[in-house]
């Protein structure tokens, strides 16, 4: 009444099947022994010559248990049912391909996160267990041999976003000889740090120490530097990428500008500066972000020029000593190659204004971090002087709130990571410069890089109060005496265990930090996938966390979620070292997943042609039937599963590997208890 | 007979290799229990999706098929899951002409973060399916019981007592 699965006959194929006991990972839900005699006994007449169970079979014990029966037994094929494919199909590959057999001869099946770790029955994990493996070996048995695909690396890099991370990755890069693309949205590269005024623990001067990194990356021989412009394309594959930048117009000539800033002195027009200045100052229409601009040339914001709002003014123009602005210059996009990318696109500060109660926006005198950070600026719109929303009332008392957006179940789950840190230089910079209270309000403090917790003794030490306890509210209502004309923060401490009410001059909201709010379309452009929150997704997590899913595009910094400088800065260096890999090798293997199609049975409909978003399928005119170019497919399979004439076919994941999978999974009713 | 109280249905799961498959990973690496009904396939994308494999499992003895790939607009392959989609639509529609219950053949996205929402999936698909009975397409028509046994006894190439 059934079918013998079509594909080679029982007596061509050897078969190896290594059951891994993973210590008790595996063995402690399924019954590793009786799934290994049973695929002994009963897929014998499906080509298995040999099944054992072994302890690790990852270990070099176990690799060279299938090294020896590939050796002695001549197997053809091998199954092991163990981990994921993701962790160790590379291990049991190799040891294939050491013992002489193609690596791609061999099947890694997962009862280890898709079984033992998932299931608790041991009687039915143990069923399943057999059905994966039969699964694995109906699909062995329709492996070809395979060679990797060999691809040329093109040694220029794009690194994208010129922060901190960005930043080094690019230096890191060029001072080793290789070409780099850097692209930056803004006028100027710096990123956020660019707005600090103090870094944590050691206090040293934000400026102080990226300005002369910022000088680097602007003067090297080795970078191009692309400020003021964004991808807006990227197509190809690992060392052959092909980006599309879109340079937005600047209307200054960068060839004729020698950044002496009377353009922007003498421009009338004074526009809220929402970016740099956080909302506290202003800049002009045509403007450098801030003094130490990288690189030195201004750029004219169009929607607030009054010479392209209404026509007159020219005011630059007329003034500027060598003819650089340019009223006509138009957008340019760019097309550059290169073979590896470097996402460093940043965070965008969580919005306090959503928490309601905090009344930020609503309240004067409640501040983001990042307008306490402008305020603390020496460079800043009060030349570093704390003071209230009247530009010159100093208070006497300050509140800080931690984990504004973070921890928190209505907005971001997780953890910030920088804003203890944050908060503690905070009530320094605040206790220093002019002597007020200060109250810091924690749910539980976290200092846990170097020299991080000695940072918030030395504050406790200086004498900040510490409430822990969420703050409820923020209010101006005053309702006891002393609170009237400040705001009163409504707090359970947690550790006296009562409510209280602490009225305060200012409140600083130690916001979170968050996904870029365009971080969705930024990964679509490039490939990549996000996180639940909205963060890129590294390769893993502990052991590739700078690396993506997307071969020869990594990521550094906060884009994979909240950071500190010093780690921003290693995720820099760490993603150029994996880059410089692949530039030195000259090339890197891929896997040779690919479609190929089949002329004489073409019958030349061309229903693949519009399927793949590659362009790598064409028609020939000339044959009537369509071709896939293997450097540019991706090996996704729509054109195969889409052939009507089953025509093309996918290595690696052929209609005759997944069927024959689906009647070895089959095989066994599972009976349960 | 199959015994209808102690049915415990069988399905199929095909994964994507980028996202489903890395979030079933996820499930086991946080030990996220789900029932052991269901059996996954990985493919490249859910795009390599031929309804032939759906009619395969459904035919070899599966009581329900569950295909799995990226959200919109996250596909590895930038699109590839849209026409996963649609050949899904056409699918289920041509499966319920057949008489399938829709419940059986189930579309799910799940991103590589999301291991315990593909684990919830499963386990609703599993109690729906179980609610629904045995499809019983791998009896070629007939009520003959375990028939993935002796389904079993012929493939290993041994006597099959009808």
């Amino acid at each position: 009444m059934t079918t013998q699965p079509q594909g080679p006959s029982q007596s061509e194929e050897k078969i190896g099947v290594y059951v891994c006991h993973c210590g008790s990972n595996i063995a402690g839900t399924v019954d590793v022994a009786e799934v290994r005699e049973w695929a002994g006994q009963r897929l014998a007449g499906r080509g298995v010559t040999v099944a054992r169970d072994y302890k690790f079979m990852c270990s070099s014990l176990g690799q060279e248990l299938i090294e020896k029966d590939i050796k002695e037994q001549g197997l053809s094929r091998v199954v092991v049912a163990a981990c994921s494919p993701h962790l160790h199909e590379g291990t049991f590959r190799t040891a294939c391909g050491r013992a002489g057999l193609n690596p791609y001869l061999c099947e890694l099946v997962s009862i280890r996160e898709q079984v033992s770790w998932v299931h608790t029955d041991k009687h039915a994990a143990t069923d399943k267990a057999k059905a994966v493996v039969s699964g694995g070996v109906e699909r062995v048995r329709h492996h070809v041999p395979l060679v990797p695909l060999r691809v040329a690396i093109h040694p220029d890099t794009l690194v994208v976003g010129g922060g901190i991370a960005g930043i080094q990755a690019a230096l890191e890069l060029a001072d080793a000889g290789k070409k780099v693309y850097l692209v930056e949205r803004d006028p100027s590269i710096g990123g956020h740090m660019a707005q600090f005024d103090k870094t944590f623990p050691t206090l040293d001067c934000a400026a102080c120490i990226l300005t002369p990194r910022m000088v680097s990356a602007g003067n090297h021989p080795n970078i191009t530097l692309l400020t003021w412009s964004e991808v807006t394309e990227v197509h190809g594959y690992v060392g052959n990428f092909t980006v599309k930048i879109r340079q937005r117009a600047r209307h200054v000539k960068t060839e004729l500008c020698t950044g002496c800033g009377i353009c922007q002195e003498k421009c009338p027009k004074k526009v809220i500066d929402d970016v740099y200045e956080a909302g506290l100052g202003y800049r002009k229409a045509v403007y450098t972000p801030f003094p130490q601009a990288v690189p030195k040339y201004p750029v004219i914001d169009v929607e607030n020029c009054t010479y392209f709002r209404k026509g007159t003014c020219r005011a630059c123009e007329k003034l500027c000593p060598t003819g650089a602005i340019d009223f006509a210059q138009k957008d340019e996009v760019l097309t550059v190659q290169v073979g590896n990318i470097i996402l460093a696109t940043g965070y965008d500060l969580f919005d306090p204004q959503r928490v309601t109660q905090y009344g930020y926006g609503r309240l004067a005198n409640v501040f983001t971090s990042l307008e306490f950070e402008r305020l603390t600026n020496a460079a800043g719109p009060t030349n570093g002087a704390i003071v209230l929303r009247d530009g010159k009332t100093v208070p006497k008392s300050v509140g800080i709130i931690h984990c504004v957006g973070s921890r928190d179940r209505n907005f971001n789950n997780y953890c910030s990571a920088i804003c203890c840190m944050q908060s503690l230089k905070f009530a320094h910079l605040v206790k220093e410069r002019t002597g007020a209270t200060v109250y810091n309000f924690y749910i539980d403090i976290r200092t846990t890089a170097k020299a991080y917790d000695e940072f918030y003794q030395r504050v406790l030490e200086e004498g900040t109060l510490f409430v822990r306890g969420r703050v409820a509210e923020v209010t101006d209502a005053a309702r006891l005496p002393g609170e009237e004309g400040k705001l009163i923060l409504q707090v359970e401490d947690t550790l006296a265990g009562k409510q209280r009410r602490i009225p305060v001059d200012k409140v600083v909201l130690s916001a979170g930090l968050q996904p870029r709010a365009d971080a969705k379309a930024t990964a679509q452009v490039f490939g990549l996938s996000c996180s639940a929150d909205g963060w890129f997704i590294e390769k893993h997590p502990k052991l590739d966390p700078v690396a993506t899913m997307t071969e020869g595009v990594f990521i550094a910094g906060c884009v994979s979620g909240p950071k500190d400088i010093p780690a921003s800065v290693a995720q820099g260096s760490a993603a150029a070292a994996r880059v410089l890999s692949t530039i030195d090798k000259g090339e890197i293997t891929l896997e040779p997943v690919r479609a190929s199609i089949n002329a004489t049975q073409c019958s030349g409909c061309r229903i693949c042609n519009t399927l793949c978003p590659f362009g790598a399928i064409s028609f020939l005119e000339a044959d009537r039937v369509s071709e896939v170019n293997p450097a540019l497919c991706q090996g996704c399979g729509t054109c195969v599963a889409a052939c009507p004439a089953g025509a093309i076919s996918g290595t690696g994941f052929s209609n005759d590997q997944v069927l024959s999978q689906i009647e070895g999974l089959l095989m066994l009713n599972v009976a349960y208890a | 007979m199959v015994d209808q109280e102690h049915f415990e249905p069988v399905i199929i799961g095909f994964t994507c290799n980028w996202c489903s498959y890395r979030a079933a990973d996820l499930a086991g690496t946080a030990r996220v229990k789900y029932p052991p009904n269901i059996r996954l396939i990985r493919l490249m994308c859910s795009g390599r999706l031929d309804p032939t494999f759906v009619l395969k499992a459904l035919a070899g003895g599966a009581d329900g098929v569950l295909i799995t790939g990226c959200h919109p607009g996250e596909c590895h392959y930038l699109e590839q899951n849209y026409k996963a989609l649609r050949r899904f639509l056409l699918l289920r529609r041509t499966l319920v002409a057949m008489g399938l219950e829709p419940a059986r053949v189930r579309l799910v996205w799940a991103s590589a973060a999301e291991g315990v929402k593909l684990a919830h999936e499963i386990e609703t698909m599993v109690a729906e399916i179980r609610a629904l009975g045995p499809l019983r397409w791998g009896h070629n028509g007939t009520a003959s019981d375990s028939a993935h046994d002796t389904h079993a006894y012929a493939m290993a190439g041994q006597e099959v007592s009808p």
